[in-house]
């Protein structure tokens, strides 16, 4: 593995598969009742948030907490993008504390690669969300979620399954990480978003895309609906939240359209009567909430793979023997 | 002003073959083979190195009034001595913006002083560079900077009636207008050329019909009232073909070029370094082919540097709150040699029309632009082709390091610049 | 570390007798071996505890609860090797509060995978005592750790190396002492 983690399209299939078996074992200790390790004690983790998450950092504050890494959360918020040197700043004092490994959230594309490829500090990069480039972890604990119910079993990867990403593909990082993992596991991934919602060159990305929801249902084993800012009907991405939902929305005759064990997922924050429908978030065939439990597993696993030894773990060498 | 007499030994005019330059009292005074030294000349050996007149910009940003961390009259002008330039052309949007008689005839005044090369003051086309109202455009030409082009560039004239009514009106005084062509509601955040790379790295795109758009609509409006129009660095193949289907009615269009859209990509953003965000932003493979192209054919008529200083801070920081350009003068020349000399697509006669005398004939500023002849201001450049090396900006004379060329091998080094007969560069530094 | 250098100290035979006596000595000592957890440390101790797992039922006709302990992450020389890939723990479903656990390894010999061990169980739960079963034992210990079954005392020099192979993992079932690769250079 890379000593950062900004983008998907950095993991090797080896490299993926290792984070979604770690995460299993993980996910264990996030059931038992003392549900801590020593792994990471000694180790400062920052948690450098830009723009306003709660959800993310906690996750990710729960998932170091877990590992007993020593936690800061250095709340950015409210130093604009527009304060120029800021984020040097910003990374020559963390580097200065003694920061092991920085998890920054940033409103600016390429923000967390700017600091990974910076001499501004020493430690891991952990990519938790920049501008509408990537949100890393959130593709690990959508691959892991659907591995778990569509192909389980540690060193099972998601060959031939159909995921389809539906909404706003333009401004999300989260499609855009989900597409590089996704296809790099071997699932076949559909984006269907009106065309103004259409990243440009999209065509040259590994995925197929449609304009037609109804079409891209009926193979799909996993639906995921991304949230819509209601700001975006002022730039005339679409007429009217209305018509959008008509045609993008998650309703109960599209869920009648889907396989019988398709899942419907969302990253997060929903806006429930947009893009899904309320009932159908709270169905049986949703699994949102054991994302949001899953990306604590996949977020330990990340910073255990990238901090729990002299390295970043080596994904090439199988297991040696500890000479006992 | 009591100036040095030289002699110039074996130098390559245009590439041709060696010959002796005399230089006497800031006019070129001989050109020969053998030529005999006389008492009091300096003889400069140039064996192998090309002579070509100085290097004439029409787009330098040289920041002063406002903005003098990033730049000064005087270490702007020093960079383009540097350069091989014995004239820029001041842009505008300066603070305050040379919207007024007082601010070009300050910037004009600084230019004097400096002494390493001709600065003439661009004026702004509006107010404030606002697009709303024109500026004293009348005024500016009638100062002591004498003022002929027009621009608000880093901002378009948007406004098609604001733009129709300058064109128009600098015809008084022989003026022309420099269109920066973007159409700002199609490039409202836009961080980077709107593309595959964009889409992939998740950064605002920047069309190529922003520009396209205003550049047929200027091509238009300006045959329509009969007028002159200069467009400020084209960056797309569209903007290529719509000058050249406006060069085939016979209309009186002009076109530049900056350095970096003739040698560098939006590939290159992958490393959101700011340092390659420029406006217009770096565009296509294709894109830089058909400028390459555009260039050779006369299509576009000339280089200009779009010589950008910004501050380290300004840079050093997320791509989004990046400014905007690069730095441009110290390295044109070889930028050149490397996208159109090296490539076979142009001499170096051509070098010099598209360098210095289109420029000059473009903005009208005298003694500039002239040919490498007897009689002419001893306006030079010494050029050597053969140099390798790597660009080292640590070594610039520009106030500012925001080069995209840092490290990068460039072929060529200005050995020497003469203005009006007197070293301003020699043996590549600063006199 | 070159096959030449290697010599076999047990066989197929020695091995499975091993075990048989091991289990015959938890059965006694544990007193019939009714609230018996066997935990093995993956990956070789997993395979022993499951091989102790079957005698066990020959021995006193009953399944007793058997699971795997992955002490990767309670390691103290972590930073010592890039991040290892993790093994499976499985704890079985009645867990291991008020039980005997005995802990199954192939070799004792720092003690500091035992020391590991015994953290990880703690974050497990509480169980009336904790033992330690392994096939072999060669000494050197650098913690206050015994075992309490073990298969052969093995003295070694620290230029040694020993080595267990099971079927299960190397095809074939065998301890081997050779020089180690630390030592030759």
């Amino acid at each position: 593995m890379k000593r950062h983690l900004i983008s998907t399209a950095d993991l090797t299939r080896e490299d993926a598969l290792l984070i979604l078996d770690t995460a299993e074992q993980m996910a264990q200790v996030s059931a038992r009742s003392v549900k801590k390790l020593p792994t990471l004690r000694g180790r400062t983790i920052v948690n450098l948030f830009f723009e306003d998450s709660t959800r993310t950092r906690t996750s990710f504050e729960v998932a170091e907490k877990r590992l007993s890494a020593d936690v800061i959360n250095f709340s950015a918020k409210g130093s604009s993008v527009s304060k120029g040197e800021s984020l040097k700043d910003t990374a020559l004092t963390l580097q200065a504390m003694g920061a092991d490994a920085v998890v920054i959230r940033h409103g600016a594309s390429g923000a967390p690669k700017l600091l990974a490829d910076s001499d501004w500090l020493h430690g891991s990069v952990v990519n938790a969300g920049d501008g509408t480039h990537e949100h890393p972890t959130q593709a690990l604990l959508d691959a892991f979620t659907m591995r778990r119910h569509l192909n389980p079993g540690v060193g099972h990867d998601l060959a031939g399954r159909r995921v389809t990403i539906v909404g706003d593909v333009l401004h999300s990082r989260v499609a855009r990480s989900n597409v590089h993992l996704l296809h790099t596991l071997g699932a076949e991934v559909t984006l269907v978003a009106p065309p103004t919602l259409m990243p440009f060159g999209v065509e040259t990305w590994p995925c197929q895309t449609s304009y037609d929801l109804d079409a891209a249902l009926n193979k799909a084993d996993a639906v995921m609906m991304l949230r819509v800012q209601r700001e975006r009907m002022n730039a005339a991405f679409f007429p009217t939240q209305r018509e959008y939902t008509r045609r993008y929305g998650l309703d109960a005759r599209r869920l009648a359209l889907m396989p019988e064990h398709a899942l419907v997922m969302h990253p997060g924050p929903m806006v429930r009567g947009m893009e899904i429908e309320s009932d159908i978030a709270d169905s049986a065939r949703a699994v949102i909430v054991e994302q949001v439990a899953n990306g604590v597993s996949v977020r330990m696993a990340v910073l255990y793979l990238l901090l729990g030894g002299s390295e970043p773990a080596i994904t090439t060498s199988s297991s040696e023997e500890t000479g006992k | 002003m009591s100036t040095t007499n030289h002699l110039i030994r074996n130098a390559r005019i245009l590439g041709g073959e060696p010959q002796d330059i005399r230089i006497t009292e800031g006019v070129i005074a001989e050109i020969g083979a053998n030529l005999e030294a006389r008492d009091g000349e300096q003889e400069i050996a140039a064996d192998g190195l090309i002579a070509l007149p100085g290097l004439v910009d029409l787009h330098t940003h040289l920041r002063e009034p406002g903005r003098e961390d990033a730049e000064t009259v005087l270490t702007g002008t020093k960079a383009a001595a540097k350069g091989g330039f014995t004239a820029v052309h001041a842009m505008a949007n300066t603070f305050p913006v040379a919207d007024t008689a007082g601010v070009v005839e300050q910037v004009w005044r600084l230019g004097r002083e400096s002494g390493y090369c001709d600065v003439q003051p661009i004026g702004a086309v509006t107010v404030g560079l606002e697009g709303k109202q024109l500026a004293e455009l009348g005024a500016m030409a009638d100062s002591a900077a004498q003022v002929r082009v027009f621009s608000d560039d880093g901002k378009c004239v948007d406004d098609a009636v604001i733009m129709r009514r300058a064109l128009e009106y600098v015809k008084a005084f022989g003026g022309v207008v420099a269109q920066h062509a973007q159409e700002p509601r199609l490039t409202e955040g836009a961080q980077m050329n709107e593309g595959v790379v964009s889409g992939e790295l998740g950064l605002a795109g920047w069309p190529a019909v922003a520009e396209e758009s205003i550049i047929a609509r200027d091509v238009l409006l300006a045959a329509h009232v009969g007028s002159r129009l200069h467009v400020c660095h084209l960056s797309t193949a569209g903007s290529v073909e719509i000058i050249r289907w406006a060069k085939s009615k016979g209309w009186d269009v002009t076109a530049e070029v900056t350095p970096h859209h003739l040698l560098l990509t939006d590939e290159l953003v992958r490393s959101y370094d700011a340092v390659y965000k420029v406006n217009p932003p770096l565009r296509t493979e294709a894109d830089v082919l058909a400028l390459r192209e555009a260039l050779a054919d006369g299509t576009i008529d000339i280089v200009a540097t779009d010589h950008a200083p910004h501050p380290a801070e300004d840079k050093q920081c997320e791509w989004a709150a990046a400014a905007m350009g690069m730095v441009g003068l110290e390295t044109a020349l070889s930028v050149v040699q490397s996208a159109m000399v090296d490539t076979g697509l142009m001499g170096w006669a051509e070098v010099a029309e598209r360098m210095s005398a289109k420029p000059a004939a473009i903005s009208g500023v005298p003694g500039h632009g002239r040919p490498v002849s007897v009689g002419e201001p001893a306006n030079l450049v010494l050029f050597d082709d053969q140099y390798r090396g790597a660009v080292n900006p640590d070594s610039f004379a520009t106030r500012s390091r925001n080069t995209p060329y840092r490290g990068m091998a460039l072929p060529g080094r200005v050995v020497a610049t003469f203005l009006r007969g007197e070293a301003k560069v020699l043996d590549g530094e600063l006199v | 570390m070159t096959t030449a250098a290697q010599r076999q100290v047990l066989d197929q035979g020695d091995i499975a007798r091993s075990l048989t006596r091991i289990a015959h000595e938890i059965v006694e000592r544990a007193k019939g071996a009714d609230d018996v957890v066997l935990l093995g440390i993956p990956t070789r101790g997993a395979h022993l505890a499951r091989r102790l797992h079957r005698k066990l039922a020959e021995i006193t006709g009953r399944e007793l609860p058997v699971g795997t302990l992955d002490i990767t992450m309670y390691r103290d020389d972590l930073r010592l090797k890039p991040a290892r890939a993790l093994e499976h723990t499985e704890i079985p479903a009645d867990g291991i509060d008020g039980k005997l656990v005995v802990l199954v390894d192939d070799v004792l010999f720092s003690g500091r995978t035992i020391r590991a061990a015994l953290d990880a169980l703690a974050d497990h739960g509480r169980p009336r005592a904790v033992q330690l079963a392994v096939l072999v034992d060669r000494g050197h210990r650098e913690l206050p750790i015994r075992a309490d079954y073990v298969g052969k005392n093995l003295p070694t020099s620290l230029r040694e190396s020993v080595k267990v192979k099971l079927d299960e993992t190397d095809g074939v079932d065998a301890v081997l002492l050779g020089e180690s690769e630390g030592s030759a250079k």
